[in-house]
């Protein structure tokens, strides 16, 4: 087989990644049950903490981000994902509005950390310093929604998305099928 | 606390009546005695008016010219509207900075005087104007500003600052202000000469269904800028049940770029009221009330004296001129600096007593309106009609201006022409026309109706004022072909957050992304699919929104995305598809100086 008939005949590959996210997105795509065996006919997975893949072992097809960039790692993931992935979708209200982590956007960064590392009330910090080891990725002066940072294509909204809305969405960019998705799985209030 | 308060306090309630209706007219006494109205002052008024203190701050939190802090005994309010703008605002700004020894927003060091900036007061035709206090400055210099300053200084009051007196009433010692009116153009209905009471006697001679029978044969519409039937509005009141019926008038005018009212207000305040007591004898009311935008203070004492006047000529007061079991009088309700205020059911909301957010509709005011009685909302304008029909007859008035839209219009006009002020113009004039009036012909746009109105450009010249083509309440603003029309949009859209009563997200939420999706593309970094999304968006703004407000907030955006289009086009770059307005640098900038390292990913 040459190497462009492999690719044909490759399944295409799906990555994931949770930024400044609670993991919920993540939880809502396992929420999608014995599909996943399903998916797994369709897809492979490359980088993702579903599999722990840590970096990307090639092109994918689609991406799906959940969380929004909170710190210089989240910006150059995110970048990684729009170089890696033909399509990028943002999942979940996190990805898409920056959503709760997203409550510090009102208050200086440095009041931020001085509440949550010095002046909490719950706050027990013996050292009397904030934490600044080389290893711990810089904050963002505010925390963006990924569309800010690279064009995103598509958006999931849902805090989390339900599995079914993520489900009818990857299956029908897999299968090349509009998607048309009732109303109930993109209503919120 | 200081007893002084306690006792201010209690006296300013006790003065009406411990009404809770009645909390705009306590705190901005509150505020006129203290210069704020403080925590202390807000418990004391929820006592004693025996309502819950949020209902107190969510008053004085909500208008622009009540605080929580301690202003200085002067206020000083630079007018920030767009025309100012052009006119010279940054530049008396600056001379109010450097005289002053602060910034906008500030109080001076020994507490006296406190500079802010206000949107629209309706004095565009004689920008950059400047309140300072109650006190209007017009056509403002460097020069007035240090004249002003040094006279507050050595402690002249307000009031007693040195100015040249306008025209007409403006010099009548009750008004005593440096305001032009302006008048360029006098027609038959508002501003021909004035003889008081006939129209009331011919109204009180018929019945009120013949009354409200004759402003429809009129075809009478309001003049606010809606454009609704006044005769119909007036049928529903009537019809509606209730012990008692209100009138009021709508004299909040804010929309920037509109002063027509506060002309009338000068000059025929006579008019109105005569239009008011006809009102209220067509529809069933005894009371009306003048919503009064606080900007017009100043009008305040001759507006009161006028009221007195007609009382005394028994234009007011029981049985108004000897109709037997006809009562009807007026108060004044001062607005205190909120634009939404205008829209009726926020004004209803306003003379209440509340924060000024508009409600929900139906019931329309004419069911349930101020304190749940069916009432009628018109505007100055309109009432000035009214009475002007009654005198002169349904028939002549139907005969001026054209088939969907009778009378006569008054005009703001404003901006970059060479005779800004007040036209009355019969309806159906031509946009050309009112351009050769006023001396703006070489017009790059011309602003119609206000920012919630539309922008159109030389190729809609050619068209009519009137309620079925270009349709306003009166303002427009002209802006030569040296004018940076984006820049116009962005202060609408400036204007219309800081406005918005924040009640409903599409207006309180929408507006702030239209911005700053306008802003990226003005900045450069546009891409073709911003128009699509600001399109959007400002269609969802306008289609969702609660109120009149919210509904014509995106108009700026979509009026000149419809009609001027080529200059976004200009500015979006059609061979880059993505334009991230985030730039890593800039937003670990912070980080870097807390943590004292450099990025780990990304090198400078």
């Amino acid at each position: 087989m040459t190497k462009e008939q492999e690719n044909i005949m490759a399944k295409p590959k799906i990555a994931t990644t949770s930024l400044a996210g609670c993991f919920g997105c993540h939880m809502s795509i396992l929420d999608i049950d014995d599909r996943i065996l399903e998916l797994v006919e369709l897809v492979d997975f490359d980088k993702s903490p579903i599999n722990d893949i840590k970096e990307f072992t090639g092109e994918c097809l689609v991406g799906l981000v959940e969380g929004g960039c909170a710190n210089e790692e989240n910006v150059r993931v995110l970048q990684d994902f729009r170089k890696h992935c033909k399509i990028l979708i943002s999942v979940g209200d996190c990805a898409i509005n920056g959503g709760l982590p997203a409550m510090r956007n009102t208050i200086s960064l440095q009041e931020c950390l001085d509440e949550a590392y010095l002046n909490g009330p719950s706050t027990q910090n013996t050292s009397g310093k904030i934490p600044n080891d080389p290893e711990i990725p810089l904050l963002l002066d505010k925390v963006y929604p990924c569309h800010e940072v690279v064009k995103v294509d598509y958006h999931l909204p849902g805090c989390p998305p339900p599995a079914d809305t993520i489900w009818e969405a990857l299956v029908a960019l897999l299968t090349n099928k509009p998607l048309d998705l009732p109303y109930e799985l993109i209503k919120y209030d | 606390m200081s007893e002084n308060l306690e006792s201010v306090v209690k006296t300013i309630c006790e003065g009406f009546s411990n009404e809770k209706s009645r909390m705009m007219d306590i705190v901005r006494e509150v505020q006129e005695n203290f210069g704020g109205v403080s925590d202390d002052a807000m418990d004391l008024i929820a006592k004693q008016v025996q309502t819950p203190r949020v209902e107190v701050e969510s008053v004085v939190s909500f208008y622009a010219f009540l605080s929580k802090e301690q202003h200085g005994n002067v206020v000083i309010s630079l007018c920030d509207d767009i025309i100012d703008r052009m006119f010279g605002f940054e530049r008396i700004k600056g001379v109010f900075n450097e005289a002053l020894g602060i910034d906008v927003g500030e109080t001076t060091e020994d507490g006296s005087i406190t500079l802010e900036t206000a949107p629209c007061i309706g004095m565009c035709d004689q920008a950059p104007a400047v309140m300072v206090n109650n006190e209007i400055f017009t056509e403002v210099s460097g020069d007035t500003v240090t004249e002003i300053v040094e006279q507050l200084r050595d402690g002249v009051a307000p009031e007693r600052l040195r100015r040249r007196l306008g025209d007409g009433n403006n010099s009548n010692p009750l008004v005593s202000a440096a305001v032009s009116n302006n008048i360029r153009k006098e027609d038959e209905v508002i501003f021909a000469p004035l003889t008081c009471g006939n129209a009331l006697k011919k109204a009180i001679a018929m019945s009120p269904n013949e009354v409200i029978r004759d402003i429809k044969t009129a075809r009478l519409r309001g003049r606010g800028g809606a454009g609704f039937p006044t005769g119909m509005k007036w049928d529903f009141t009537r019809g509606a049940q209730g012990e008692k019926k209100f009138v009021i008038c709508n004299a909040d005018e804010g929309e920037p770029g509109t002063f027509k009212d506060r002309v009338i207000l000068t000059e025929r305040p006579q008019l109105l009221i005569e239009g008011m007591v006809i009102a209220g004898y067509a529809i069933g009311a005894e009371e009306g009330i003048i919503y009064l935008r606080g900007e017009y203070n100043y009008l305040r004492p001759y507006l009161e004296d006028t009221l007195q006047k007609a009382r005394n000529s028994n234009m007011l007061g029981t049985n108004v001129m000897g109709k037997e079991g006809f009562n009807f009088d007026i108060r004044i309700q001062m607005g205190a600096g909120a634009y939404v205020c205008g829209e009726e059911t926020a004004l209803i909301s306003s003379c209440e007593g509340l924060r000024g957010d508009p409600k929900n509709r139906p019931p329309f005011p004419a069911q349930k309106g101020y304190l749940g009685y069916p009432t009628s909302v018109n505007n100055v304008e309109t009432f000035c009609c009214v009475a002007r029909i009654l005198d002169q007859g349904a028939g002549w008035f139907s005969q001026i201006g054209s088939k969907g839209s009778t009378g006569t219009k008054l005009l703001s006009i404003s901006g970059d022409c060479r005779r800004p002020g007040v036209y009355e113009v019969p309806f159906g004039i031509k946009m050309t026309e009112v351009l050769e009036m006023a001396g703006g012909e070489g017009a790059a746009a011309v602003q119609v109706g206000g920012p919630s109105g539309q922008m159109i450009g030389p190729d809609d010249f050619e068209r009519t004022i009137c309620y079925d083509d270009l349709a306003t309440g009166g303002a427009l603003m002209i802006f030569g072909p040296k004018r940076d029309l984006l820049e116009v949009v962005e202060y609408f859209m400036e204007f219309f957050i800081e406005e918005s009563c924040g009640y409903c997200t599409p207006c309180r939420v929408g507006n702030v992304l239209l911005k700053q999706r306008l802003q990226k593309i003005m900045e450069g970094k546009g891409e073709p699919s911003d128009l699509a999304y600001l399109e959007d968006l400002g269609n969802s703004v306008k289609s969702t929104s609660r109120c009149g407000l919210g509904q014509t907030s995106a108009n700026p955006i979509l009026s000149t995305l419809k009609n001027f289009r080529p200059l976004y086009e200009a500015l979006v770059k059609e061979d880059q598809p993505f334009q991230p307005t985030f730039d890593i640098q800039k937003a670990l900038g912070v980080a870097k100086g807390i943590a004292g390292r450099s990025s780990m990913h990304f090198a400078e």
